[in-house]
Order: structure tokens, then C-alpha cells, then sequence
């Protein structure tokens, strides 16, 4: 038999009367006493056992359930005066202004309000906000001075926040009392309590002031106990003890007829108590404190913020069968798969339902437990009761019981499908479905190409992961969560899985036109990439010895009817593109899956901008894309390692001539740096329009001294290049910035020839003393070296002032980095509370809940981004060639 | 063998209704270009209505999640840095991440107002009539045409020193001037060379004196309001001219000035100028030309998406808790959102109801939400589909 779950149809909203405050609860409280000497709870006091049970093993008095079960019963407190709500002060100010002291109508004529009535009803029927309507009522009831209805007079009324009501009677004020508010509250009619805003049929403005407090179960405000043996009560409970506390000697005070001066401040103390009660951060009020000093969280505190009941367990839960350790890499797994840990592997599990046809299977893994990998956990009967595995004595006589029908909670093995996380999760590619490979040691392990989706590095980020529990789930991932399925981003439909670092370093190397391998080597490149095509003709022969090229190595990994052009990173954008002459080779052309000419680097497969990549992606399906990179990260990483690469600090050495044109450069900076001072004291320099002389003499000076950087830039790499070619020695660093690896030509040029100006928010650096950044200069010198210009270039090292200079631009980085991370982070989650409800309808339109519709088509044109090419909902050129050959491109 | 044009014209006609008009002009031309045999056209036209199916949004899409995390995921990539000097060195413009917080907040006035004024092809050809459109929107004010001012209190009067270069350069004539000065009451003026002096008819305390100076250095002379410096760049073929400060409405009224292209980046402005449509499209092009300012590509039709949340009711709302959260119809999203005491307190009193219809309600009360898959409500019932195998069977 199947259990048809409940379903929350609506929620209704509403306040409790004092009626239905009295039939909720159970028991009247009465004494302030929690427990009694023997530490049994009082009955009528806070800790009533009508009011729920928390104790394991006691049973409820009033349901007679256990823990767990018994939901909590409500309690009462007498107020022996009503006091008001403190949320609802404000509202109960704006009545007692806009209603009539006398006969509670609002102060408005008869007319008036039925034509609100009818807009608050259009407004409703429309889904308008009504709040804008009920305030204007509000504003022009309150204008008038006396009653249209009774003739009455009105005085004015203050409002003293946060519970305070006075009426200024013939220049007398009058402190109106609780008593009196609920009085003028009772005599609006339901009628006009409706067009102030109201559902009379749940809230009636009395019921604003409150004359009975319902008092929470135990099971919201559980104590604790502590492992000295005392009790430690839930903030709540304190708060009501105060309240019931001040409550009894009110009315004590009352029947014994003490003095009005005396009851009046206890009913203020009363009504302290209640409104820090409901909020203990009401502004003007005092918060109510803990006896250690700390201000105790009463409901709104409970509720509200980050830290609130809504945002960190309502909207967020915890959850069950989770994992999170530190991640490393493996170039051998796949792209979909990921490494989890044997430990881990034991301790998460997955429940299988025992058939006919696993019974077998699943049998030995119940005989291996727990604790001999692979095993299971738990076995659950058709009844839904749950047995540990750890606990079970007689294994024998369970694997006797068991039968279709039962549950199996086994570890988790090979292949099956789990969500892997790395936090902050700023878009969907945050979570994705691997499969599981179970493998030694203590760390997650990943497939680099999956990095950048994830923003993963490796230098301690922990990630998480979630073994998927249901049959639906699990397809539901693998369908659509697999990391394969993501390798195009939904933000451009552009590949953003792809390779990263040594994958790129190591195709460009592998692609090189000078690479050649003999049969030998090129058998075993491609066996450790798990490629086995047969290999084609060798292009090479030396010296009577046949040899492979490493594009036609990598070609193996191409699709065979492939055929692509495009210019690879290391183009130079020359002017005439020679094409397939090009002499750095950036010219790549694939036809027919083999690779003619150009070689691999950033744009074929790099993440983000991987060419060739997309178009496998798009032509050849997910499939074809994800053997493609399993293959290019074997191939590349193999080939790197057997080949071997690595920076040091002699990749940034320069010849003593090239030093010698960079300090000349720089000394040739700073002369027109001085020119442009002298220019700018002779009052000859050139205003640019629409600034200051002095912003333009900064404005131009920066302008000299980032060429300079520049120059000294182009002339390192000028050098770099030809010593490497000289040389015939490689330069790692250069290789890796012109491939598009890792770095770029700046990054050299500040470690090989000059570091250049440090800014401060935007500008050269001009903090520090009056007149001058420090005292090592002369007051009003605005000369580059003075103002932040590093001229030495890191492999030199910095000069003391330029080291403190360079400190200076690099923590406003630091600073800068800290404070972007919050604020985008809040812009995002505005952004998606903002945009999470809408969704393309069965008729194309993307609607909000409300069936308003946002868009008639999404986009404008009904596509979808993620599977578009770039936006291009059809790459029709690309067909168009696929099946003819264009004239002329 | 090879089909002619007509031939391949005659099929795309065919088409008309199936293909968006974009993507068949496209198709047009590339096939124009081609060599075709009627079973390659086939195939082509066989794979592009594929492609296009293929590329259609499904039911059920999550297409608002998608724009703002395609929005907001870029945006941590951002520079921090307010000031920046784009296209035009001399102005500064607010970019990057304080930007797109600006423009999502939909703040009634930018903290850099800019706009970029287009003039109509005789005035953009030509230097001259561009600049003097340009001087007719640049404000003027007196003040800006001084040297210096100075109290005489000796012989009660205020000095104006006004500087000859300026006065060249703003082509202004001393006599529009005075005739400005003239139309203030109870002062007459007296000028020496480039010096003016206006002396009031009363004897005045310095203090009011000080008053007088003040107002007549701030006598507006010409230009648009709002408008406090103009810069005239050519780009091109044609002078364009960049403002700081921004008044639409004003400018569309120069003389001159191109209506149809020139822009500003106060989006509120446009929209109470030119309409809701106009204000959306500012959004879209505002974020985008930040974006791509910042070398960052997202597909605009997420920014579309954002754009029409925050222009679907007519006016420009927020992205937040005075606009699009605030307004939503579900008690406790808002609640789950920000201010979640007074929206629950609030709904108690309206007697909201919750129709549980939204993500995080459907979240909170713990049930799968109604997006994607979890939107689909057709289920299979089990045993009847069971009972016609059976009965299939027998």
C-alpha cells in the first residue's frame, strides 16, 4: 500500500484572538518556578509536562506521544493589563489618527471610503500592491479635525515610539493606557477595519492589544542540560518568567489597591517585558540582557537575518549522506568522474531495493558490514524499520530474513552517480554529477579540465559531496547534472570545461612543427592515453628512420571528419595574414581530422575560449567532447612529463644590451617627466579641455611613464625571444604566456624588465606626508621615482622605497578583492530572489508565480543560451559548409 | 546540376514560417554563395531546422536562476575601482561592479551622469556648428566667466574682474552680460575695461553684500541645466559631443542634436522621457556596455531578462527589497528575503494566504520546487497502464 503524502495546499495568515488563544492552550501559567527542588517540573509553571515533552524516554501528558512525535502544546498567561504589541505599534498609531475618538468610524465621509473600498477590491482582483492605497486613506482620514460621521471633535494624537500613546486634550497631554487604545480599537467597524487593510475574519485591530500572551511549547524553548548537571534555560523561558513575574505582582498590587503611580509602573514594566519579549531590538527600548551581559535573542531575533530561522533553516537545510575533504588532482580519471576517498566511500551509502536479481550481489555485501569495503551500512525492512549493520551480532540468521522487498544501504562503489560542490556556488556548474572512483588515500580527487567551472585550485580548497539517495534523483543527475552535460556555459554557450596550465604548455610544446617521434615513442605516448587507432603513415623519415610528428599524434584525438580553420593565441595579428605560410605557425587548419598546420594552445581547448573544443562540443555531441578532453590531458601530461618543463628565474635573464636599452628607456622617461614639471611651473603646458593643469600634468605623466613600462616590456620580450631562438633554448615562462597556460607579457616584463608606477585609486601614489609620500624626498617633488614609479624589475628586486610603494598598491588590491567578494555577493543574492520564480511556460512565455508574464518569448527569439553558438541560435555558415563548399571565403 | 538561385529561393520561401526571419536571411546568403546540389540543400535546410528546434527554450526552464547567475557570477571578476576613464579621457564615468549595482538598484540619479549627444549630419560634418551646439548645451555662469570678484566695501560695491580668455573662448559678448546684470532690482552697474562693478542702490552691510556677490556670480547665462561641461570629440567622420551631468529632455530640443541616437546613462531619465520600452532597452545596454568594458561576455538575453523583471509593471523597479522582492506576492519568499518581522506581521493582520507556489516556499515546506522537472503534473498511473497489458496479454 502506498501512503499518499499531505499536501500543503496554502498558508493562511492571521492574528489569534484572545478566544482562540484560550482554546489553544492547554495550561494557564501561573507561577514564574520552572522546577521544583527535586527537579521535576511544576505544573502550571513554564516547564508544565502539559506543555510538551523534550525528556527521551518520558511520554507527553496532554498527547501522550514520545519525543519526536509529541509536537508541543500551547500555553496562556493572563495579563492582568493588556499591553500592546509592540509590531503593531505603528499601525494601531495610524488608526487611533485616521478613526474617530468617539465612535470609532474613520474620519472620513461615507462616499470616501466606499470609493477605497472599490479601488482595495480592484486591486486585489488585479494583484496590485494594495499598501500604496490603505496609506493615502490613512493620510487624508487623518487631516480632518472632527467626525463626519458624529460630529465629533478630534484631538491630536502623539505617538512616542515604541509603545506610548498620548492625546493632547485642551493643551493637557493625556497618556491614553492600553486599556483605552483597545477600547477605540473595539469601536472600529469591520467594515472600515476592512478598507484600513484588514481580513476581519482572522485580525481584528483590538486583537492588537493583547490580553492574553499564548506561551510557546517547551520542544521551541528546550533547556539544556549541562554536564555539571545544571540547567540551562532557552532565552525564551527567561523572558517569560520575567513576564509572568512582573505579571503576578501587578495583580497582586491591583487586588491590594495600591497606589495608580505604583500599578502604572508595573504595567509599564509589563509591557517593557512583553515588547522585548516579541523583539529584543526595538529602537529606544533598552535590550533585554542575559545575566553574563549578553542581549538574549527573543522571536524576531530568532526569525530575522542570516543567522535566522528563515535564511539558515528554512531556506537552507541540513542534510544527510554529505561528504567534504580536501581536493587534489588526477589527470587519470575522467572528466566525469571523481575520486573519492575508501573511508568516505565506507561511510556514505546508497539504498538499493533487494530484487531477484541482486539479491546475491547485495547479500555479500551485507556479510562484509560495515567495516570491510565494499560493504553496507544499514538493511531496512519492507516495514521501513532500520537495522545497523555495526550492531548486528548473527549476520547469518539476517541474511536468512532478507528478501525482495528489503533495503540494502550499501557503500558506495564505482560508477555510482553523486553531486560534487565547491562553495561559493555562484553558478549552476557549482554543482555537477560525477561518478564515483573509489581510491585510496584521504583526498577528493578531480580531472583538471573540471577546475575552472568550479574556480578549484588545489592549494587546500575542500569541496563537498552528496550521495544521491532516490532512482528519480540519480537519473535526474546523470541526465542532466553530468559534467559533460556542462561543458558549455549557459552565460555565452561557449565551452567553459577545458584545459588549463601544463595541458596547454604541453600541446604547444607537442604540436611544435620540430617534434618528431620514433614508432617506438609514439606507441607509447598513445597507449598512455588510452588511444588504440591504428597510427597513419609516418610524415618524417631521417637518416633512414621513420618518424611521427606531434600533430599527427595529436590528430588521433580528432574526430575524422573533422575540418576547421582558425588563428590559434599566438597569433600576431600581422597585417597580411600569410595563413598556412605563417611563420610562428598560428594558423591552424584540421581537415578531415588531421591536423595540417598551427598548433594547439589556449584557443583550441583552453577553457573559455577553446575553438576547437566548441565546435567537437557542438557537432559531435557531449560524448565525443568528453572522450576528446579524457584523451587530450593524457596525451598533453604524458607528453610534458616525458619531455619535461619547468621555470626558473634564469627564464627571465637579459643580455647586458638589453639591460642597458631598458635603463635608457627608463632614464628617458623620467627626463620628460621633468620636462613636463618644468612645462607645468613655466605655465606653458597644454590644458586638456575640461581639466585642471594639475590633472593634466598627472594625466600625462602617467601617460609617459605606462609607455615607458610598455617599451621596456616589448624590448625584454624582443630579447627573450631571440636568445631562445639563438640559444635553441627554451624559455618556459615566455612559452607559457604566449601559449595563453599561465601569465601573461606583462607579467614578464614586470619580473624581467621593469615593475612599473604603483597606483592608489587610480592615481600615482600621494599619500604619506604634507607635500610628499615620504621623507626621504623634498616637499612638492612630484617626480616619477617620488610618486610610486618602480623602475627596477622584480628579478633586480626592489629598492626599499619601491618595495614600500609597491606594499602600498598591492594591499589596496588586498583590500580591494575583500570588499568586491561581499558586495557581489549581495548583488547576486538580490539578483536571484529577484529572478529565481520565473519560468518558461508550456506556451513559451517565461511568467513569474503570479502567471504575469515577462516575456512573450525568452530573449526575444525562444532560445535557449546554453544551446546556442555564442548566441547564434543556428551556426548556418557552418552547416552551409558541412554539406557544400562555399566559392570563396 | 547545381541549383540556381531562384531554384534555392523558391525552398526558402517554403520556410517562411518555420524559421525566424534572421536566421533565413542568413541562410539566404550563404547559400547564395555556394554551390548547391538539390540533396545538399536538402540536408542543410534538414540540419538547420534541427539546430533550431534544438536550440529552443524548453518548458520548464529555469530561465530567471540561469540570467542572474550569468549575471552575478561575472561580476565577482570585476574591478572595484569607481573611477575610470573610458572612451573619453577627460570625463570620468562610474564602472564595473559599482555600475551594475547602480544600474540594478535603479537609482534615480547616477553618481556620474554622462551623456553622449549625436548631432544631425550638417551640424556632426562640421566642426564649427558642432561646437556652437555644443556651447548652446554647455551650462554657463557667470562665475565661470571670472577672474575674480571682489568686495569693495568702501564704496559699496562688488567687483567682477571677468577673464577676457574665457569670455573669447565661450563667445560671450560683455553686453549679454550686463543685460543679465540689468535685470537684477535695485543694483546699477558700472564697467571700467573687463572689470564690472555692481553697486546696489542701498547702502548694504557686508553681509549683504556678500549675499549680492553670491548672487550674481550665480547668474545663468546660457546652456541647459544639469549640464556642467562638455567635451567635443570626432569619432570618425562626424563630432559627437560628451556632457557631464544630464538632461535629456532639454537637449532633445537643441537645435541640431540628433534625437535618435543620443543617449544617456540615467536610465529613470530616459525612461520618464522617452518611456518604459527605452528605459528597458537603457538597462540592457548600459549593463552590456559595462560588461564589455570589463572584457566580460554574457549572452544578453540573460540581461534582457533582467532588464524585463525590473520594467515589466511600467515603471523601473529595483533589484531588491524596495522593488521586485518587495512586491512579490508570497508571504514568506519576502520574509525569507530581508525584513522578515514586519512582512510577517503584515500578512497577519491582511490575512495573507501562502499559495506555496515559488521556489523558496516550496523549499521551506519542504517539497520539490516547480521548475524543470519538478514542474511536470501528469503522472502515469501504474496499476491502470498494468491492467491494459494484462488485457493486451490475455
Amino acid at each position: 500500500m502506498r501512503i499518499i503524502p499531505k499536501k500543503v495546499e496554502r498558508i493562511k495568515f492571521g492574528l489569534l484572538s484572545p478566544e482562540q488563544i484560550r482554546k489553544l492552550a492547554e495550561v494557564k501559567i501561573v507561577t514564574a518556578d520552572t522546577y521544583d527542588e527535586d527537579g521535576y517540573p511544576i505544573e502550571g509553571g513554564l516547564m508544565d509536562p502539559r506543555l510538551g515533552v523534550v525528556d527521551p524516554g518520558l511520554r507527553c501528558k496532554t498527547c501522550g506521544s514520545r519525543v519526536g512525535d509529541c509536537p508541543g502544546h500551547f500555553g496562556r498567561i493572563e495579563l492582568a493589563r493588556p499591553v500592546i504589541h509592540v509590531g503593531y505599534a505603528k499601525l494601531i498609531n495610524k488608526i487611533l489618527k485616521s478613526t474617530c475618538r468617539e465612535c470609532g468610524r474613520i474620519l472620513l465621509p461615507e462616499e470616501k471610503i466606499e470609493e477605497f473600498r472599490q479601488e482595495l477590491k480592484r486591486a486585489k482582483r488585479i494583484g496590485k500592491n494594495e499598501e500604496p492605497i490603505v496609506e493615502e486613506l490613512f493620510k487624508l482620514a487623518r487631516a480632518s479635525k472632527s467626525c463626519p460621521h458624529c460630529g465629533a471633535e478630534q484631538m491630536e494624537i502623539k505617538f512616542e515610539k515604541p509603545t506610548t500613546f498620548i492625546e493632547v486634550v485642551e493643551g493637557r497631554q493625556h497618556r491614553l493606557s492600553p486599556i483605552e487604545v483597545r477600547e477605540r480599537l473595539e469601536r472600529v467597524t469591520d467594515g472600515d477595519a476592512e478598507v484600513m487593510g484588514f481580513d476581519v475574519s482572522v485580525a481584528r485591530p483590538e486583537w492588537m492589544v493583547l490580553t492574553v500572551l499564548l506561551v510557546p511549547p517547551v520542544t521551541v524553548r528546550p533547556s539544556i542540560t549541562l554536564e555539571s548537571g545544571e540547567r540551562s534555560e532557552d532565552d525564551l523561558t527567561h523572558k517569560l518568567v520575567d513576564i509572568i513575574r512582573i505579571n503576578q505582582r501587578l495583580e497582586e498590587n491591583m487586588e491590594a489597591g495600591a497606589p495608580q503611580l505604583i500599578i502604572e509602573d508595573l504595567w509599564e514594566l509589563l509591557q517593557y517585558h512583553v515588547t522585548t519579549y516579541f523583539n529584543n531590538e526595538v529602537a529606544g527600548v533598552p535590550p533585554a540582557r542575559h545575566r553574563s551581559g549578553r542581549p538574549l535573542k527573543t522571536l524576531a531575533q530568532r526569525l530575522k537575518g542570516k543567522e535566522g530561522r528563515f535564511r539558515s533553516n528554512l531556506s537552507g537545510k541540513r542534510v544527510n549522506y554529505s561528504a567534504r575533504t580536501v581536493i587534489s588532482p588526477d589527470p587519470n580519471l575522467s572528466i566525469n568522474e571523481v575520486g573519492v576517498p575508501e573511508i568516505i566511500a565506507r561511510e556514505l551509502t546508497i539504498p538499493e531495493i533487494v530484487t531477484p536479481m541482486n539479491i546475491d550481489r547485495l547479500k555479500e555485501l551485507v556479510r562484509n558490514g560495515p567495516h570491510r569495503y565494499p560493504g553496507a551500512n544499514y538493511v531496512e525492512r519492507p516495514d521501513g524499520a532500520r537495522l545497523s549493520l555495526a550492531r548486528v551480532r548473527d549476520i547469518d540468521e539476517l541474511l536468512e530474513k532478507i528478501e525482495p522487498g528489503w533495503k540494502v544501504h550499501r557503500h558506495l562503489i564505482d560508477g555510482d552517480i553523486v553531486l560534487f560542490n565547491r562553495q561559493p556556488s555562484l553558478h549552476r556548474m557549482s554543482i555537477m554529477a560525477h561518478e564515483v572512483k573509489v581510491l585510496p588515500y584521504k583526498t577528493f580527487r578531480l580531472n583538471l579540465c573540471v577546475c575552472p567551472p568550479y574556480n578549484a585550485d588545489f592549494d587546500g580548497d575542500e569541496m563537498n559531496l552528496h550521495a544521491i539517495q532516490s532512482q528519480e534523483a540519480r537519473a535526474e543527475a546523470r541526465v542532466l547534472m553530468r559534467v559533460q552535460e556542462q561543458i558549455l556555459s549557459p552565460r555565452f554557450g561557449g565551452p567553459i570545461i577545458g584545459g588549463i596550465h601544463d595541458h596547454i604548455s604541453g600541446a604547444y610544446l607537442l604540436t611544435q612543427p620540430e617534434v618528431k617521434f620514433t614508432k617506438e615513442e609514439a606507441f607509447h605516448l598513445l597507449y598512455a592515453s588510452g588511444i588504440r587507432k591504428p597510427l597513419p603513415e609516418p610524415a618524417v623519415e631521417e637518416n633512414g628512420r621513420a618518424y611521427y610528428t606531434g600533430k599527427q599524434i595529436f590528430s588521433m584525438l580528432l574526430p575524422e571528419d573533422l575540418t576547421l580553420r582558425y588563428r590559434a593565441k599566438v597569433c600576431r595579428k600581422c597585417e597580411k595574414c600569410k595563413r598556412e605560410e605563417c611563420e610562428y605557425d598560428a594558423y591552424v587548419v584540421i581537415e578531415n581530422g588531421k591536423l595540417r598546420c598551427g598548433v594547439m594552445d589556449e584557443k583550441s581547448f583552453g577553457a573559455f575560449a577553446g575553438e576547437l573544443l566548441d565546435r567537437i562540443v557542438k557537432d559531435y555531441g557531449t560524448d565525443a567532447a568528453r572522450e576528446f578532453l579524457d584523451r587530450v590531458t593524457k596525451l598533453v601530461i604524458n607528453f610534458i612529463t616525458w619531455r619535461g618543463f619547468s621555470t626558473g628565474i634564469d627564464d627571465e635573464d637579459l643580455p647586458e644590451e638589453a639591460k642597458e636599452r631598458i635603463a635608457e628607456i627608463l632614464d628617458e622617461a623620467e627626463r620628460s617627466v621633468f620636462e613636463l614639471i618644468r612645462a607645468y611651473n613655466d605655465k606653458i603646458l597644454d590644458q586638456l579641455p575640461g581639466r585642471s593643469l594639475e590633472e593634466t600634468l598627472e594625466m600625462r605623466i602617467m601617460e609617459v611613464l605606462s609607455e615607458a613600462r610598455d617599451k621596456t616590456g616589448k624590448i625584454a620580450n624582443e630579447y627573450l625571444e631571440r636568445e631562445e631562438k639563438r640559444r635553441r633554448h627554451e624559455n618556459s615562462a615566455r612559452i607559457m604566456a604566449v601559449s595563453g597556460a599561465r601569465g601573461s607579457l606583462l607579467n614578464l616584463t614586470q619580473m624581467a624588465a621593469c615593475v612599473g608606477q604603483q597606483s592608489v585609486r587610480g592615481e600615482r601614489i600621494k599619500r604619506g606626508y604634507s607635500g610628499r609620500t615620504l621623507p626621504h624626498f623634498k616637499v612638492g617633488d612630484i617626480s616619477a621615482k617620488a610618486k610610486g614609479f618602480v623602475r627596477s624589475s622584480y628579478k633586480q628586486g626592489l629598492s626599499p622605497l619601491e618595495f614600500f610603494f609597491h606594499n602600498m598598491g598591492g594591499r589596496e588590491g588586498l583590500v580591494d578583492t575583500a570588499v568586491r567578494t561581499s558586495q557581489s555577493g549581495y548583488m547576486q543574492r538580490r539578483l536571484i530572489n529577484a529572478l529565481q520564480d520565473l519560468k518558461v511556460e508550456y506556451d513559451n512565455t517565461v511568467r513569474d508565480t503570479r502567471g504575469v508574464i515577462v516575456e512573450f518569448q525568452h530573449g526575444e527569439d525562444g532560445s535557449d543560451p546554453s544551446r546556442t553558438d555564442w548566441g547564434k541560435m543556428v551556426n548556418v555558415k557552418n552547416i552551409v559548409q558541412k554539406y557544400a563548399r562555399t566559392e570563396a571565403e | 546540376m547545381h541549383l540556381s538561385r531562384e531554384e534555392i529561393d523558391a525552398r526558402l520561401e517554403e520556410l517562411r514560417d518555420k524559421l525566424p526571419q534572421s536566421i533565413l536571411e542568413e541562410l539566404r546568403q550563404e547559400l547564395h554563395r555556394a554551390k548547391l546540389t538539390k540533396e545538399a540543400l536538402e540536408s542543410i535546410i534538414e540540419e538547420v531546422l534541427k539546430r533550431y528546434e534544438y536550440a529552443r527554450v524548453e518548458p520548464g526552464e529555469a530561465v530567471g536562476v540561469v540570467a542572474a547567475q550569468s549575471m552575478g557570477e561575472p561580476s565577482t571578476q570585476m574591478t572595484m575601482r569607481t573611477f575610470h576613464y573610458a572612451g573619453v579621457a577627460e570625463l570620468n564615468v562610474t564602472l564595473g561592479l559599482p555600475r551594475i549595482i547602480e544600474i540594478v538598484d535603479a537609482r534615480k540619479k547616477p553618481s556620474t551622469p554622462m551623456m553622449t549627444i549625436y548631432l544631425e549630419e550638417e551640424y556632426a560634418r562640421d566642426k564649427e556648428k558642432a561646437e556652437q551646439v555644443a556651447q548652446e548645451i554647455e551650462t554657463l555662469y557667470l562665475e565661470d566667466l571670472l577672474e575674480k570678484s571682489e568686495i569693495d566695501i568702501v564704496h559699496q560695491r562688488v567687483n567682477l574682474y571677468f577673464d577676457e580668455y574665457e569670455m573669447r573662448r565661450r563667445k560671450v559678448e560683455m553686453e549679454e552680460v550686463l543685460k543679465k546684470l540689468g535685470s537684477i532690482k535695485g543694483v546699477s552697474t558700472e564697467v571700467a575695461g573687463n572689470v564690472v562693478s555692481v553697486i546696489p542702490e542701498k547702502t548694504s552691510s557686508i553681509k549683504e553684500l556678500r549675499k549680492l556677490e553670491n548672487r550674481v556670480k550665480g547668474i545663468h547665462l546660457r546652456g541647459i541645466k544639469d549640464i556642467r561641461r562638455v567635451v567635443l570629440r570626432r569619432e570618425g567622420e562626424e563630432y559627437v559631443i560628451y556632457t557631464e551631468g544630464s538632461n535629456l529632455k532639454d537637449v532633445l530640443r537643441i537645435e541640431g542634436v540628433d534625437i535618435t541616437r543620443t543617449k544617456t546613462n540615467d536610465i529613470t531619465e530616459i525612461q520618464r522621457v522617452l518611456g518604459i520600452e527605452a528605459g528597458r532597452n537603457a538597462i540592457i545596454n548600459e549593463i552590456q556596455d559595462t560588461l564589455n568594458e570589463q572584457g566580460l561576455t554574457v549572452d544578453v538575453r540573460h540581461l534582457m531578462l533582467v532588464a524585463d523583471m525590473m520594467a515589466v509593471d511600467g515603471t523601473i523597479k529595483a533589484i531588491g527589497r524596495h522593488g521586485v522582492s518587495g512586491e512579490k506576492a508570497s508571504v514568506l519568499a519576502r520574509a525569507a528575503f530581508e525584513i522578515t518581522v514586519d512582512h510577517l506581521l503584515h500578512a497577519a493582520v491582511a490575512g495573507e494566504y501562502e499559495e506555496l507556489e515559488g521556489i523558496v516556499e516550496n523549499v521551506i515546506v519542504g517539497r520539490p520546487v516547480k521548475l524543470g522537472t519538478g514542474m511536470v503534473e501528469l503522472v502515469m498511473r501504474r496499476e491502470l497502464e498494468e491492467a491494459k497489458e494484462v488485457k493486451e496479454a490475455e
